[in-house]
């Protein structure tokens, strides 16, 4: 006989999405992910990279500055993608987690699984830039390999907002708002140069977005400038991720009580 | 010990004053087929959701399985099937994956499930499609793999809201087979119908539904004892002549808009006074009444939603 599947069902939720994926394996997933940032990489890293020569203040080329940066994004971007859109088609069009809703599968079992998804996601594309990142002798520091954690945790707070978004969503349409904010973000949040950059309301402003602490995270352990400013990062994603996944049950809950 | 228990059980959405269900009571037996019937916006399906414990009571009380499904939720569902009426299937995934799928979200193994998905597939009539996705299923195809995902956990009771709205009548036909088999091997179902057929074919007691309240309770038979006669003698007359020949008719008549219902437990007598007074229909038939008959009397005025 069956015994209730623990932690709300959130791991088989995850299994049904490898389930799904089972034709592709975790390389040519990392590939694709990869593809985008590595065209960041080439575009600004080299070609830019070749005006700026080191960047004045870190003193690396301007290509390992960044390469951290285009890390952060490209997982925070994969688990995105995993929350918004391929979320909201099966809460809104394939009533998925309808179905779900009969079993001994808890909304929060749902939410959590997605969210555990799309970190699992980021991972395959973390370590596939990973990989990147060296061969094109960008690492600068053996603590290079941390980013990748700090990019799941990146994917967590991202992920919990992708979910919450999803929720909100009134149609496809509504992502079109996802990208207004997404965009600028990647472009300003010191992506390609460092806060310095900014003065006064400008780059409080700035320092206020969840990818600058991000980038902040990822670039200070692929730079290997540890210091106590890190964890304050890190606490800031995890308290934006916990304060977005309570954002998202909350939601959730409300619409699969319609 | 009765399945389900229900007293005056109550659903209100939140920012409405109207109650969905208005207080209603009811019990189920095992084994028992046990239906709804109702028009549309009677509150079957409210009441379905809260058999299915995914919907909180607002009032009154609900015991299933001799539990509270507020507070043992998942614990019941664990030992209920549900057939919703949008059959809600993992359309990324194919007929069988999508019962494998759906039995370790029970806390089924894997290996039980690939022996229990083929039973059922069999069972569903379906083996043959076992590797298609679910998008190239025919409507009562994807409704019997529905029915087949329900069965995953065996379930104590089986839950069909609508089970054969929107499907052929072949379809319709081998899905009532299905569910007759489920009843013989003693699957207790409740089944929410708009169709008077369906009812009475596979239900042993209903409740006639409308507005939120029960109307009436029994079997079908005696339902049409209790609220029609023995016979019906339908009538057809030109448009606008219903009326009229009607009260010249006088006696248990229904008026409907498309026809006259005449309830006599002698049909062919009461044809023969519609004849002897020179009222001239363009159909006459004499029938035995059926629940139908029954549904219209007790709701028949609400159907004009």
């Amino acid at each position: 006989m069956s015994r209730l599947p623990a932690a709300g069902g959130a791991h088989l939720v995850v299994l049904r999405n490898v389930w799904v994926h089972k034709g592709g394996t975790p390389w040519t997933m990392a590939l694709f992910s990869v593809y985008e940032p590595i065209l960041y990489l080439l575009a600004m890293g080299v070609g830019v990279g070749a005006l700026v020569g080191r960047v004045p203040g870190v003193d690396v080329p301007y290509a390992a500055f960044i390469a951290p940066a285009l890390l952060a994004t490209a997982m925070m971007n994969s688990a995105l993608e995993e929350t918004t859109q391929t979320v909201y088609g099966k809460l809104a069009f394939d009533r998925y987690y309808h179905s779900l809703l009969v079993t001994p599968v808890t909304i929060r079992g749902m939410v959590a699984g997605e969210l555990l998804w799309a970190v699992l996601r980021a991972l395959v594309t973390g370590v596939g830039f990973l990989v990147v990142i060296v061969a094109f002798g960008l690492a600068r520091s053996p603590l290079v390999i941390l980013a990748v954690p700090a990019g799941l945790l990146t994917a967590f707070a991202f992920g919990a907002a992708g979910l919450a978004a999803a929720a909100y969503a009134r149609g496809w349409h509504s992502f079109q708002y996802v990208q207004l904010v997404m965009l600028p973000m990647f472009l300003f949040a010191t992506t390609f140069y460092p806060v310095t950059v900014y003065t006064g309301w400008v780059r409080v402003l700035v320092e206020a977005l969840p990818l600058y602490h991000a980038i902040e995270l990822s670039r200070g352990l692929a730079l290997g400038e540890v210091g106590p400013g890190l964890l304050l990062n890190a606490a800031y994603l995890l308290a934006f991720g916990g304060v977005m996944l309570a954002v998202a049950q909350a939601r959730w809950t409300t619409l699969m009580a319609r | 010990m009765a399945l389900i228990e229900a007293q005056g059980l109550e659903k209100r959405y939140p920012g409405t004053d109207v109650k969905a269900v208005a207080g209603i009571g009811f019990q189920v037996e095992r084994g028992e087929a046990f239906g709804f019937l109702g028009p549309n916006g009677a509150g079957k399906s409210s009441t379905m959701r809260m058999l299915a414990c995914v919907s909180r009571p607002s009032g009154g009380t609900l015991r299933i399985l001799d539990r509270d499904p507020v507070s043992h939720g998942r614990e019941l569902r664990a030992r209920l099937g549900v057939v919703p009426q949008d059959d809600a299937l993992d359309l990324q995934l194919t007929v069988r994956e999508n019962l494998i799928v759906y039995g370790l979200y029970f806390g089924l193994s894997l290996t039980h499930m690939r022996a229990k998905s083929a039973e059922l597939l069999e069972f569903a009539q379906l083996a043959e499609k076992a590797g298609e996705r679910v998008e190239h299923l025919s409507g009562g195809m994807r409704r019997r793999l529905t029915i087949a995902r329900s069965l995953v956990n065996d379930p104590d009771i089986l839950l069909l809201d609508e089970p054969t709205t929107g499907l052929d009548p072949q379809a319709r036909h081998i899905l009532w087979d299905r569910l007759f088999r489920l009843k013989s091997a003693g699957v207790t179902l409740i089944l929410t119908t708009h169709y008077m057929d369906e009812a009475e074919q596979l239900c042993d007691r209903l409740v006639i539904m409308d507005k939120g309240l029960i109307a009436d309770e029994g079997t079908p038979r005696e339902l049409i004892e209790r609220h029609v006669t023995r016979e019906v003698l339908e009538l057809r007359f030109p448009p606008g002549e219903q009326e009229a020949a009607g009260e010249k008719l006088g006696g248990d008549v229904e008026v409907l808009p498309d026809r006259l219902l005449c309830y006599a437990d002698d049909g062919d007598a009461v044809l023969g006074r519609v004849t002897e007074l020179g009222l001239h229909p363009l159909t006459a038939l004499v029938r035995r009444a059926t629940l139908e008959d029954v549904f219209l009397r007790l709701t028949g005025r609400s159907l004009t939603d």
